[in-house]
């Protein structure tokens, strides 16, 4: 049961992924890479497939052509146990945070590491007080259920489960969506903290401008059913594209520009 | 994590178990961790840690990562726990030979609180407490079903005397699921039970060479009990969970609070439909199944070792069973299809944000209706006993 996790390959990488739903093609030839603890961020029009892409990288809906690679590793060929070991490596937060209703928060960040690690009970607990401190809850929402949360508590919440095995690659759905600008800054920051502290690598989908601009290194464009391009946000600028200029032209991202600027 | 080096192999069971030294230096302690201080190896060395940072004196602590080869929040979150004091502020420390990595990583375990886990004292009146709780959440129900009901008739009769508020189409789609649907499955649930009872009958009286009252054994249970019973079973377990299901799932998701918002009254909309659906389909459904136990028990009449031809089972139906049987059956389908649908609405109504509540709502609401159909049905039996029917 070995896993070779080269540090040197990128975590995630898609190559010429084909996703289609009967003869709706989603995908197309899609393919790209997300480097050691950068900051991707992901953006296309609604519909573009953006959510299909998540899953198919996270390995919940198989491609119909093409592979995932992770470290280097073709998911296809891995064996079951080398699949929950690199599993492990990755955590994503969903957009409505997914927590499991039934339990306290403190019980939700408890559950990946009751389910792969052998550690005290008390321990456990102890780690996720902590992990509850790193996203900036209060200590007392641990035994708060997720129905008692808000939803930008919600979020740090998930985004503390997600964090609960100390992955290396963090998947975020539309972290910042639904929050105020307050607190959607809070939450950019943090991701930038956390990426510091625990050496993450970050694939965010997002359409918020603002984070893009701020914490994104790179971003990734999907339009006409592939990775445009994923560069730099200077780059993405200057990039020849109805959609992309379209996208980044507006009056919404002009005001965000300026913001940074 | 693995932050560190090139190219890292995991492997579960032989990567380098975490050790450690502890050595106290006038007013430092020197910590010298070795090995993998990760989440999956942190368990070995968590309470030999804690038991030798314990009870040593000193202001300063010194971590020595040279021979540390993995480290992660819980393993940073072991360490940092020696420079945590119950009492006071933490004690100062400083990294001796480590990467940047690590001592942003030692400051967010250094910086973490741990929340007092909740105190869980057993004493010896909680018994009481949850007698009186339990007690208090009886009352609670019973004054809230009472409000409910009384909230749903007023809709009801405001509804019956103005008939074109009635929403007829959701009705119609009801009773084809109420009704229709639950037609075959209760039909043949009765045929079986008259079946039953015709032979456990047949046997019975056959050594009273009474045969023949059998058809009476079967006329009186089937026409006065089982046919409406059994239906008002099936509505409850069919019917009122779907009932409770789909308003909870609605609660859950705002769909309720839309309507409320919108002006559409969720008397109107949810509850009145579903119980006129149900008065309607409860009486069709019992004569269906009075019809199908009755045969049920002519086809084992008939069939069986007692060889009553069927124009002799209905001559003797005729004769000894009365037509107010089939009416103290029917008579009772309307009432039990009204606690059907208004325990199945309520407890729908009643489900709050988590998916537990659902569950256990749909629960509580099958377990009532047929608690209360029973309770019901027995005091439709003690009625029908004092006046003679």
């Amino acid at each position: 049961m070995v896993v070779n996790l080269d540090m040197s390959k990128p975590p995630i990488a898609a190559q010429n992924i084909l996703t289609q739903f009967g003869t709706n093609i989603i995908h197309e030839n899609l393919s790209f890479e997300v480097s050691r603890s950068e900051i991707v961020g992901l953006v296309g029009g609604s519909g573009a497939g953006k959510s299909v892409l998540l899953n198919t990288l996270l390995g919940l809906k198989e491609p119909e052509g093409g592979q995932v690679l992770y470290f280097g590793h073709d998911r296809d060929k891995l064996s079951a146990d080398q699949r929950r070991l690199i599993n492990n490596e990755m955590g994503v937060l969903f957009q409505g945070g997914a927590l499991f209703s039934s339990l306290t928060v403190r019980e939700n960040i408890m559950v990946p590491l009751r389910e792969h690690t052998k550690l005290p009970l008390k321990l456990m607990r102890e780690l996720a007080d902590m992990k509850i401190n790193m996203v900036g809850l209060p200590a007392n929402s641990a035994t708060l259920y997720p129905s008692d949360l808000s939803g930008g508590m919600k979020k740090r919440a998930g985004l503390a489960r997600s964090l609960a095995l100390d992955p290396t690659l963090l998947f975020l759905d539309e972290p910042t969506a639904g929050l105020d600008p307050i607190g959607a800054s809070a939450f950019d920051q943090l991701i930038l903290g956390l990426r510091e502290a625990l050496d993450l690598t970050v694939l965010m989908i997002t359409h918020d401008l603002d984070s893009l601009f701020t914490i994104c290194d790179r971003v990734a464009v999907l339009v006409d059913k592939q990775i445009a391009i994923a560069d730099s946000l200077p780059n993405v600028l200057e990039f020849d594209h109805d959609w992309v200029r379209e996208y980044f032209g507006g009056p919404r991202a002009r005001a965000a520009l300026l913001n940074k600027a | 994590m693995m932050n560190l080096e090139q190219s890292q192999t995991i492997q579960s069971q032989t990567l380098q178990s975490p050790a450690f030294d502890v050595d106290v230096d006038g007013d430092v302690l020197r910590v010298n961790a070795k090995g993998h201080w990760t989440l999956q190896q942190i368990g070995e060395v968590y309470e030999p840690f804690s038991k030798a940072v314990e009870g040593q004196t000193f202001r300063h602590v010194d971590f020595d990562f040279k021979d540390l080869t993995g480290l992660d929040t819980a393993g940073a979150f072991v360490l940092a726990s020696a420079i945590k004091n119950p009492d006071q502020a933490n004690s100062d420390w400083s990294i001796l030979s480590g990467s940047k990595g690590r001592e942003t990583l030692m400051q967010v375990a250094a910086d973490a609180t741990v929340g007092t886990p909740p105190l869980k004292h057993r004493m010896w009146f909680d018994a009481f407490e949850r007698l009186g709780k339990s007690t208090v959440r009886f009352c609670t129900e019973t004054v809230d079903t009472l409000a409910f009901l009384g909230r749903f008739t007023t809709v009801l009769v405001r509804q019956l005397l103005n008939p074109r508020q009635i929403r007829w189409k959701s009705i119609v789609a009801l009773i084809e699921d109420v009704g229709l649907n639950a037609a075959p499955i209760i039909m043949v649930l009765s045929f079986f039970i008259g079946a039953v009872i015709a032979f456990m009958g047949s046997n019975l009286l056959a050594s009273f060479g009474a045969q023949i009252f059998m058809v009476d054994l079967v006329g009186f249970s089937v026409l006065r009990e089982f046919a409406v019973l059994i239906t008002a079973i099936m509505l409850a377990g069919r019917s009122d969970s779907a009932f409770t299901a789909q308003i909870g799932a609605m609660k859950m998701r705002q769909e309720v609070d839309a309507m409320q918002v919108i002006g559409l009254d969720r008397y109107e909309t949810l509850v009145v439909p579903r119980a006129i659906a149900c008065l309607v389909s409860a009486p069709i459904l019992t004569f269906a199944a009075m019809m199908s136990g009755l045969a049920g028990g002519m086809i084992v009449a008939w069939f069986g070792p007692t060889d009553i031809s069927p124009i002799l089972f209905f001559a003797r139906l005729r004769e000894a069973i009365p037509i107010t049987n089939f009416w103290v059956g029917m008579v009772k389908a309307p009432f039990f299809a009204l606690i059907i649908a208004v325990v199945g609405c309520r407890q729908g109504l009643a489900v709050t944000g988590s998916v537990e509540s659902l569950g256990s709502r749909t629960t509580t609401s099958v377990v009532q209706a047929i608690f209360s159909v029973i309770v019901m049905d027995a005091i439709f039996a003690m009625l029908f006993l004092e006046m003679g029917i």
